[in-house]
């Protein structure tokens, strides 16, 4: 066992210390203090990464992408999403005779059962100007009925309603009903001149997109009607999100929607917030009879059925033949949106104005705008921007519900919830008119309702304690 | 307790007056008037019918008016539905929106209650992540979104079995109640299931719950009788709104599903400026959702009983 030796060294005093506390980390504002803490949440960055990305689709989308979102091209209505579409150029229709069998003559008497059509196929190139078909002729039929299906046929039954009917020489038939460049199911039913034998001959057919130079011209797709020859492919107008019921480009009308839909969803509770603060700050820095006053108002505001009174202000504020209805809804929300941030605001400051350090600013001499600029404004804005930040996605749906229901913003002007409205129409057939509006409504909510949980985690203070 | 019903009763009826001044002005700022959606017709006409609707009095005079039938239970006759009194339209047609909106408060709370208090039971575990995946999607799609997808659901059930199992739209029998009712829950589901969650989250960390677990109580009824009443609380609080806004919000829902309900009426009645109805069905609205907010005020205090009603 070693016991220590002390030394002489020991027992000289010791020096002061030069640093007896080190502020290791650089002081941080509260401010800075809550963008660090936000920024390691990752959830709130990435949506805010996105209403980032949502502001430039909405500022410079229509810069780069010039389409006019009101023009109207009924030559592709209703398209979905697609790549550059190229069309050929086709010589203009000419009438066609089709191909009638020689030295015909009606049986006298019709068999009961006949074989099936042989040779059923398609003449020529298929395009969206024509479709001809042509098949053998069946021995003991006297005609044949034609259909069109747009998914295969299960049996017989599902054929539907003929196309049309031949009689009996002809073994030919020429489509040109309202054709697109899709699959399309053609089957052929032979037919004793009046009733089908319950069998059928089916092919599959994809026309190609085809537009005489004059149309192409027309549609100013091409600037000289010889230059590219017929058999030619031009690229046509392109629609990156598809077309509407009315052929108007989805990309540029989401953008004009988006201009709509979060001018609306960020001006109004812009607006309403900062009447709230105005209103529950003067309640609750003033206090006694007047807060009770106010408070009582704010009370039978929030009492109002809001939807209803949404629809009636929006009315009573009228619109114009021509304007858009973008104001009253502005109005409206405003009128009934304010009372939840002053409720908030009041809370704030009732308790602020008891805090230690606003006595102590006020024996130093502080006014009370003073009081109320420098002190309890700053220390109500955490919460503020909270409450801003999930008014936003309610505002949002506020807009898209009204213009839903019709009461919204007025056609022509779009807005997402108006393009949902008129998207729900054709949800069965051209999903992705109802599909983008509400795509874009939806992310929009997400990144604003995650940023605000985030914002509300970062601007804790007890949070910070916690750490 | 007593007292303070009847104290929020009060302060219930002033509400419900106030609400019905401001729908009286909001409406009669709109310029034009019933009438004129009528064909055209001669002064003369006009000045008779205005007279037999009393709008060839003042705006005050008519306001006063209004009140004292309003006081009597009274709406007066619809303007554009003739000889349809606004009390039978309410009779009617409110009772379907209601049915819808308590049901739609009933998935919503009960399913919102036993979503949270799972998610906080699994916390950071599969069943956690995907369902708080759901309730993001429920808070940010809208509510006419789930309806149309809704609806397609029914569709394509129907046409899997070949025949009509549940109604796409209309109303009736509890089939055609149920996916209008679920869809327009939706919402409020999700908001509850949040809430349900992290209040469940805070109660776990109690020190009654270490004391009910040291005490050796089994893991249920430490669920059900400490932690999901504990919990329940917040949840409760919300209620009174979240069911002003389901049921104003179901005109949306009403529409796509072809549903019978006022609001048909009430939007109805605004394009048209039906004066009566619009009226009609504002005030009985409010009064509905005041009502609302008081029962589930003093519902709270019986649940709670820290919580003294005053």
């Amino acid at each position: 066992m070693s016991t220590y030796q002390p030394v002489a060294g020991d027992f000289e005093p010791l020096t002061t210390q030069q640093q007896v506390e080190v502020i290791s980390r650089p002081s941080l504002s509260y401010w800075q203090d809550a963008w660090l803490r936000l920024q390691q949440n990752t959830r709130a960055i990435i949506s805010l990464g996105i209403i980032v990305m949502l502001a430039i689709f909405t500022l410079i989308g229509p810069l780069a992408w010039t389409a006019d979102p009101a023009l109207q091209d009924l030559n592709q209505v209703s398209q979905a999403p697609s790549w550059p579409k190229t069309a050929l150029l086709v010589a203009p229709y000419k009438s066609w005779a089709g191909i009638t069998l020689a030295n015909y003559e009606s049986p006298d008497s019709y068999p009961t059962t006949v074989p099936a059509v042989t040779g059923f196929k398609v003449l020529d190139n298929p395009t969206t100007q024509r479709v001809r078909l042509i098949w053998d002729p069946v021995p003991g039929a006297d005609g044949y009925n034609v259909y069109r299906n747009n998914r295969e046929p299960l049996d017989f039954n599902d054929l539907g309603l003929p196309l049309g009917s031949t009689y009996g020489d002809q073994i030919s038939y020429e489509d040109r009903l309202s054709l697109e460049a899709r699959e399309y199911y053609y089957s052929v039913v032979p037919t004793d001149g009046l009733d089908e034998y319950e069998i059928y001959t089916q092919a599959i057919v994809t026309p190609t997109l085809a537009l005489t130079p004059d149309e192409a011209l027309e549609r100013g797709l091409i600037s000289d009607i010889d230059l590219p020859g017929q058999g030619q492919e031009i690229v046509i107008e392109f629609h990156p999100f598809g077309t509407d019921y009315l052929g108007r480009d989805m990309l540029a009308r989401l953008m004009q929607g988006a201009r709509v839909s979060l001018f609306i969803g960020i001006v109004a509770p812009f607006l309403y917030v900062l009447a709230g603060i105005a209103y529950g700050g003067i309640a609750g820095y003033f206090g006694g009879r007047l807060d009770a006053i106010l408070m009582r108002f704010s009370d039978f505001v929030v009492a109002l059925p809001f939807l209803l009174f949404m629809i009636l202000f929006k009315i009573a504020f009228g619109i114009g033949p021509g304007e858009s209805g973008i104001l009253p809804m502005l109005i409206a929300l405003v009128l009934l949106g304010w009372p939840a941030t002053a409720r908030l605001v009041r809370g704030q400051v009732l308790q602020i104005r008891e805090e230690g350090y606003i006595e102590a600013a006020r024996l130093l001499g502080a006014r009370d705008h003073y009081l109320i600029l420098r002190h309890i404004i700053p220390n109500t804005m955490g919460v503020i921007l909270v409450t801003l930040t999930f008014s936003v996605p309610s505002a949002i749906f506020t807009e898209a519900f009204l213009s839903f229901i019709g009461m919204g913003v007025a056609p022509p002007t779009p807005s997402w919830g108006s393009m949902c409205n008129e998207g729900v129409k054709t949800m069965l057939s051209h999903p992705h008119e109802l599909i983008f509006p509400a795509l874009f409504i939806s992310i929009t909510v997400l990144a604003f309702n995650l940023l605000g949980d985030g914002l509300t985690e970062a601007l804790d203070s007890k949070m910070r304690s916690r750490e | 307790m007593l007292a303070y019903t009847i104290k929020r009763l009060i302060a219930g009826v002033i509400t419900v007056w106030f609400i019905a001044t401001a729908t009286f002005f909001a409406m009669h700022q709109v310029p034009g008037d019933p009438l004129m959606n009528d064909k055209a017709v001669t002064p003369e006409i006009r000045a008779n019918l205005e007279k037999k609707y009393g709008l060839d009095k003042s705006k005050t005079e008519q306001y006063f008016i209004f009140l004292g039938n309003m006081l009597q239970g009274d709406f007066g006759i619809s303007f554009t539905q003739q000889n349809r009194r606004v009390n039978d339209i309410i009779r009617d047609h409110f009772p379907v929106s209601a049915t819808l909106g308590l049901l739609a408060i009933f998935f919503a709370t009960t399913g919102g209650v036993l979503w949270g208090a799972l998610t906080a039971i699994y916390r950071n575990q599969l069943p956690d992540v995907i369902i708080m995946f759901f309730v993001i999607l429920g808070i940010s799609v809208p509510s006419f979104v789930f309806a149309a997808l809704g609806q397609l659901m029914l569709v394509n059930i129907n046409s899997f079995f070949g025949q009509s199992i549940i109604p796409v739209a209309g109303w009736g029998t509890i089939w055609h109640m149920l996916m209008p009712s679920m869809v327009l829950g939706l919402g409020t589901m999700a908001l509850l299931t949040r809430l349900m969650r992290s209040s469940m989250l805070e109660v776990v960390n109690e020190d009654y719950i270490k004391t009910a677990r040291a005490k050796g109580l089994s893991p249920t009824r430490i669920f059900f009788r400490h932690q999901l009443r504990n919990a329940i609380l917040p949840v409760i609080t919300v209620l009174g709104p979240q069911i002003a806004a389901i049921t104003t919000g179901g005109f949306v829902v009403e529409l796509v599903f072809a549903i019978p309900g006022l609001g048909r009426y009430f939007v109805q009645a605004v394009q048209q400026l039906d004066y009566t109805v619009i009226m009609g069905t504002t005030v009985f609205y409010g009064a509905f959702l005041v009502l609302m907010v008081i029962m589930v005020d003093i519902l709270y205090g019986f649940i709670d009983p820290r919580v003294r009603l005053s």
